[in-house]
């Protein structure tokens, strides 16, 4: 399966077990959503638990809160990334703080679905990685998977999750994995581990990271896209790099991150979202509060620049292998 | 003239609104169309929206200046009921007289009343069912007290005290009650709309009978949200009752501010293809009788309905508002649609379900009834007991089901800092 697919299945194997959960957004109903991650959907579990939204961000975050009420598991679209601000009010007012304003008398168990991150030629309101924002709400869960095994397993932890949870799905690799080298032709998912994908029922559970690849030389911490870039990179420098999928960033795997550090003295942070207060800064300072005296090296951040996305120089903004591969080096000699 | 302009056009003009009426003005609502009570039809429950035009501009209103019930929208209930009404209505005021005062004694931070304002949430509770699910504003304690629900409970959630299920984290008004059909109250406004429209269309998806009704102000109607949720009522027919309380002032501006001046909020509905209705708010018999309409119409699944329930904010928009300072004095008192509870009971009066005699009694009740739950509540602490009142470690709960490593750390951290400086 690609991540759409496994998306899809997700979507399909916990409609299927719980009549409680709809699927509501733009364009997700009869056509089954512009990327065709709720495809063939509504077809089997009807218009009444996959449909179509008016274009209000705002109402529809605004509505799964209310069907959170009557006790549906709303798991609503939002097309873009670039558009979940015409809702955040209600995704960091009302979502968010529902269960601690009420005391838990209320919660919004919903999962809000949208693709993130640029390399489609976007330009600046199809391309953002907005998470770190995210992050910084408290009552809020942010998970972003890298391939379509942790998909699916993800979406499904997070549907079943009794928080909202924001799932972010990097559609630079809904088709292909991408290290990054845009000149080159992208390999399918088909030819990648992670593409075997059950089409039963599983979970990965949040707040879990994976190692991608254990080194000794210095700790990678990435997600979503990022973390095929640093596979391609630490490939092409021949590094002992230890390679960190974080897939949750709240809640955070502290215990994998520190555990790497220790071996290794050195780290990398690498993400597409612009670099000034993103969620890199939060991992440098955890890092810096819980092992100091490990670090070898100075904390570098590989991450995009602090403008907004451009449409013609997209490749020039993305932190792909030669910026990745010059932090390598700078933090390797030092 | 700014630089550039082309002088051989008149220069443009911004229209400010203002109100008509200021400090130390005399007060003068002579060009105030109430229209007459019972003139106003009723259109069956499943009426198209484009045939029910007028009743976007006009007044629904049942009770004349006799005290008479008249006209096709007159509910025709029963004296008992009639008189509990009226009750619930002057137990609403007694308790927001008495935690005012409270406030004013420094055992709360804040309060805000309702006074004037009464009717447009205890006769409406008293028409919508008991499970009917309702997403309030912050005036609408009403609904709480006309569904039985504990004024020690509600105060002490005023107070922050040990009593108070929401642990302190609320400001005071800002009720959660679930078992009473009563929805968390934001302090964001009109977000609990699109949220009332989302419980509507979850309720009608999986065939159940309940309905939800919103409240917000009519300055409120200015917000996103508000528009959001009467699309997605309007598109999916959700059986929802959108309710606009129009009391004319959000905190010092003025119903012009949220575009009164040209045209009413019960209008709003024309453009979204909604029902619509403008109701007398000071009158009890037409807000019950337009919300069971409402309710009604919702349960046949013939869709959502705006209720504009034109009212007048007798008091100040909170105890941290001072009116006198942005509007006449004389507005209150000359009000034309009058007190609702002086309407109600002139009504109950002229039907010979009552007399001032047992008026003075009831009054003399609720005032005990709510010193009586006053002192129960107190009792279970005050605001100003100060850090007391809950657990410290309550403020880390209820962020997430399961405490994240942070938050425990966090907790610790709080815990150990606390233990070294000794508090």
């Amino acid at each position: 399966m690609n991540m759409i697919q496994a998306i899809n299945s997700a979507l399909d194997v916990m409609m299927a077990r719980d009549p409680d959960i709809v699927v509501m957004g733009e364009d997700v109903g009869f056509f089954g959503g512009v990327f065709k991650a709720t495809e063939h959907l509504q077809a089997r579990y009807g218009k009444t638990r996959v449909f179509d939204t008016p274009i209000t961000e705002l109402g529809i975050i605004g509505v799964s809160v209310g069907m959170c009420a009557y006790g549906l598991r709303p798991v609503p679209e939002i097309q873009f990334a670039d558009y979940i601000y015409p809702a955040l009010d209600q995704l960091v007012s009302e979502a968010a703080r529902l269960r601690y304003r009420s005391a838990g008398e209320f919660t919004a168990p919903m999962t809000i679905r949208s693709p993130f991150g640029g390399g489609i030629f976007g330009g600046q309101t199809h391309s953002q990685s907005p998470e770190a924002m995210f992050t910084h709400v408290a009552g809020l869960k942010t998970v972003i998977p890298s391939n379509p095994y942790d998909a699916k397993g993800l979406l499904i932890a997070a549907i079943e999750d009794n928080d909202p949870v924001v799932f972010f799905e990097p559609k630079r690799i809904y088709n292909g994995p991408f290290d990054g080298h845009y000149d080159r032709p992208v390999t399918p998912w088909a030819k990648h581990p992670a593409a075997v994908v059950p089409e039963d029922y599983y979970r990965i559970p949040l707040g879990k990271a994976a190692v991608v690849r254990e080194g000794e030389a210095v700790t990678i911490l990435c997600y979503g896209t990022m973390v095929h870039v640093a596979v391609g990179v630490v490939a092409e420098m021949g590094v002992d790099a230890e390679i960190i999928d974080l897939r949750t960033l709240v809640p955070l795997d502290i215990a994998a991150i520190e555990a790497s550090v220790r071996k290794t003295g050195r780290v990398v942070v690498v993400h597409e979202a612009t670099k000034t207060s993103g969620f890199g800064a939060e991992l440098a300072a955890l890092i810096q509060e819980r092992c100091f005296y490990t670090l070898e090296a100075p904390i570098e951040r590989v991450t995009g620049w602090d403008t907004p996305y451009p449409h013609s120089l997209e490749w020039a903004y993305f932190p792909g292998p030669v910026r990745l591969t010059q932090a390598l080096e700078k933090i390797l000699e030092a | 003239m700014a630089e550039g302009v082309r002088r051989n056009l008149p220069p443009l003009t911004l229209h400010v609104p203002e109100p008509k009426f200021r400090p130390g003005d005399a007060v003068d609502y002579a060009d105030f169309d109430r229209g007459a009570a019972g003139a106003v039809s009723r259109p069956a429950i499943d009426a198209s929206p484009d045939v029910m035009r007028d009743h976007a501009y006009s007044l629904v209103r049942v009770l004349d200046d006799d005290g008479k019930a008249v006209g096709p929208w007159d509910p025709r209930l029963e004296p008992e009921r009639l008189v509990a009404m009226l009750r619930h209505m002057a137990l609403t005021r007694a308790y927001d007289d008495r935690l005012y005062r409270a406030q004013r004694q420094g055992k709360t931070s804040f309060y805000m009343k309702c006074t004037g304002e009464e009717a447009t949430s205890i006769a409406a509770a008293y028409a919508l069912d008991r499970d009917d699910m309702c997403f309030p504003s912050y005036r609408q304690q009403g609904i709480l007290l006309a569904r039985g629900w504990s004024l020690v409970d509600m105060m002490c959630q005023v107070y922050s005290n040990r009593g108070d299920r929401l642990k302190g984290r609320q400001m005071p008004i800002m009720y959660s009650a679930r078992e009473a059909g009563f929805f968390s109250i934001s302090g964001n406004l009109a977000t609990q709309y699109p949220q009332a429209v989302g419980f509507a269309m979850a309720s009608a998806a999986k065939g159940d009978t309940r309905i939800a009704a919103a409240w917000c102000g009519e300055g409120s109607t200015a917000e996103g949200d508000f528009h959001s949720a009467c699309t997605f009522a309007s598109v999916y027919r959700a059986p929802v009752i959108l309710n606009v309380i129009n009391n004319q002032w959000a905190i010092s501006s003025f119903s012009g501010f949220a575009g009164a001046e040209n045209t009413t909020f019960a209008a709003r509905a024309i453009g979204y293809g909604m029902a619509g209705l403008r109701v007398d708010g000071n009158d009890a018999l037409a807000v019950y009788a337009a919300t069971e309409w409402a309710a009604e119409r919702a349960r046949a699944n013939a869709g959502p309905t705006l209720i504009e329930f034109f009212t007048y904010r007798a008091e100040g928009h909170s105890t941290s508002d001072d009116p006198t300072k942005y509007r006449s004095a004389e507005e209150n008192v000359k009000w034309p649609l009058g007190d609702p509870i002086a309407r109600l009971k002139e009504h109950v009066i002229a039907i010979g379900a009552w007399d001032e005699e047992r008026h003075a009694a009831m009054d003399k009740a609720v005032i005990d009834e709510v010193r009586t739950a006053q002192k129960e509540a107190e009792a279970m602490g005050i605001l100003a007991d100060g850090l007391l009142q809950h657990p410290f470690a309550t403020m880390f709960e209820d962020v997430f089901e399961e405490m994240p490593w942070h938050l425990k750390e966090q907790s610790q951290q709080m815990h150990d800092e606390r233990k070294k400086a000794g508090i």
